[in-house]
C-alpha cells in the first residue's frame, strides 16, 4: 500500500488547478492500485475493471476543484470509482443474478471455524508458488460482495476502518461486522487448504499481538 | 469470568484488528493459554489477513498503468474548455 500524503496531494492539487497539468498522474498513482481492485471486487471482469479505471481517473481530473480536502484524497477518489462501478453494473445488470444490496448484516455472528489443532505459519515467500495466490484470490473472490468489497478495501489495499466505511458509505459497525465475517468465511474456507502450504521443518507462528 | 470457545471466534476479527476492550483482550488471553482449537484459528485466521496483504496475490494486468496514464495523456492535451 502506498501511504496518503495529504500535503503533496494538496499542493498537487494546487498546482494541477493552476496549470500544471502534467503533474495528474503524479497525483493519481498512489490511488491507481486501489482503484483497480476495488472495481474489480464490483465487476468481477478485468476489461470492465480496467475500463471503469479510465473512466473513473478521467472523472476524477474533470472535478478536481471540485475536491474539497474533508476527506482523504484516495477516499474521495475511490468514492467516484465506486459510483462509476455501480452505473455500469446497472448498465449491464440483467447479465447479473445477485441484487446489489440483497446480502444484510442482519444475519448471526454465528459459525464455525475450521478446527484445527495446530497451525503453522505460511510463509509469504510461498506466493512465489503460483497456486497459493490462486487459492487466496478465488476464496475471495467467492465471497459475498458485500463482504468482498470490505476485504479488498481493509485487508488487501489496507485502508483503515473508517476508510473503509466511508468509501463504502457505510456505518464503521458495519465494516466491522462485515470483515469479521469475511474473515471468518475465508478461514474456513482456506485453512484446511493452506495447511499444505506450510514448511515442513518445526516453526510454529509466533505470539499473540 | 471464563469465556468460551464461540465467544472467542466472536471476537477473532477484532482481536486481530486489536479493537477489543482491554478486559475482554484478558479474558481471550487467558482462554488462549490453555485451548489449543481457538490459538490454531487465532493464528491461521491472522496468517490468512497476512497473506492476503502481500502484493502478490492481486497483481494488476500487465500494461494498466500505463494503459491509464496514456488515456490521462489524452485527456490533458485537451483544450482548457473541453475538460470541464
Amino acid at each position: 500500500m502506498t501511504i496518503p500524503n495529504p500535503e503533496f496531494e494538496a499542493d498537487c492539487i494546487r498546482r494541477i488547478l493552476a496549470g500544471e497539468k502534467h503533474l495528474f498522474h503524479e497525483l493519481i498513482r498512489p490511488c491507481e492500485r486501489s482503484i483497480y481492485f476495488l472495481l474489480f471486487s464490483v465487476l468481477k471482469n478485468e476489461t470492465e475493471a480496467e475500463d471503469v479505471a479510465q473512466e473513473t481517473v478521467i472523472k476524477v481530473y474533470q472535478n478536481l476543484d471540485k475536491f474539497r480536502g474533508e476527506s482523504q484524497f484516495r477516499t474521495w477518489v475511490l468514492s467516484i470509482a465506486r459510483n462509476e462501478a455501480l452505473g455500469r453494473l446497472r448498465k449491464i445488470s440483467n447479465r447479473r443474478e445477485d441484487s446489489l444490496e440483497a446480502d444484510t448484516d442482519e444475519q448471526t455472528g454465528d459459525y464455525t471455524p475450521a478446527i484445527l489443532t495446530s497451525w503453522r505459519e505460511i510463509p509469504t515467500e510461498a506466493l512465489e508458488k503460483k497456486e497459493l495466490g490462486n487459492l487466496l484470490r478465488k476464496a475471495i473472490e467467492g465471497l459475498p460482495e458485500i463482504y468482498r468489497n470490505v476485504v479488498l478495501l481493509r485487508d488487501i489495499e489496507e485502508l483503515d476502518i473508517r476508510e473503509t466505511a466511508a468509501v463504502l458509505k457505510i456505518s464503521e459497525a458495519s465494516v466491522k461486522v462485515r470483515l469479521h465475517r469475511a474473515r471468518a468465511l475465508l478461514q474456513r474456507d482456506l485453512a484446511p487448504q493452506l495447511k499444505g502450504f506450510a514448511p515442513s521443518k518445526r516453526r510454529w507462528f509466533g505470539g499473540r499481538a | 469470568m471464563r469465556i468460551d470457545c464461540k465467544h472467542v471466534w466472536q471476537h477473532i476479527s477484532a482481536y486481530i484488528e486489536n479493537d477489543v476492550d482491554p478486559q475482554l483482550r484478558a479474558e481471550i488471553d487467558r482462554h488462549l493459554e490453555t485451548c489449543e482449537i481457538c490459538s490454531a484459528v487465532l493464528d491461521s485466521t491472522r496468517n490468512v489477513v497476512i497473506l492476503m496483504a502481500d502484493d502478490r496475490v492481486f497483481e494488476l494486468p500487465r500494461g494498466y498503468s500505463e494503459r491509464l496514464h496514456a488515456r490521462i495523456d489524452r485527456e490533458l492535451e485537451k483544450p482548457p474548455d473541453r475538460n470541464i
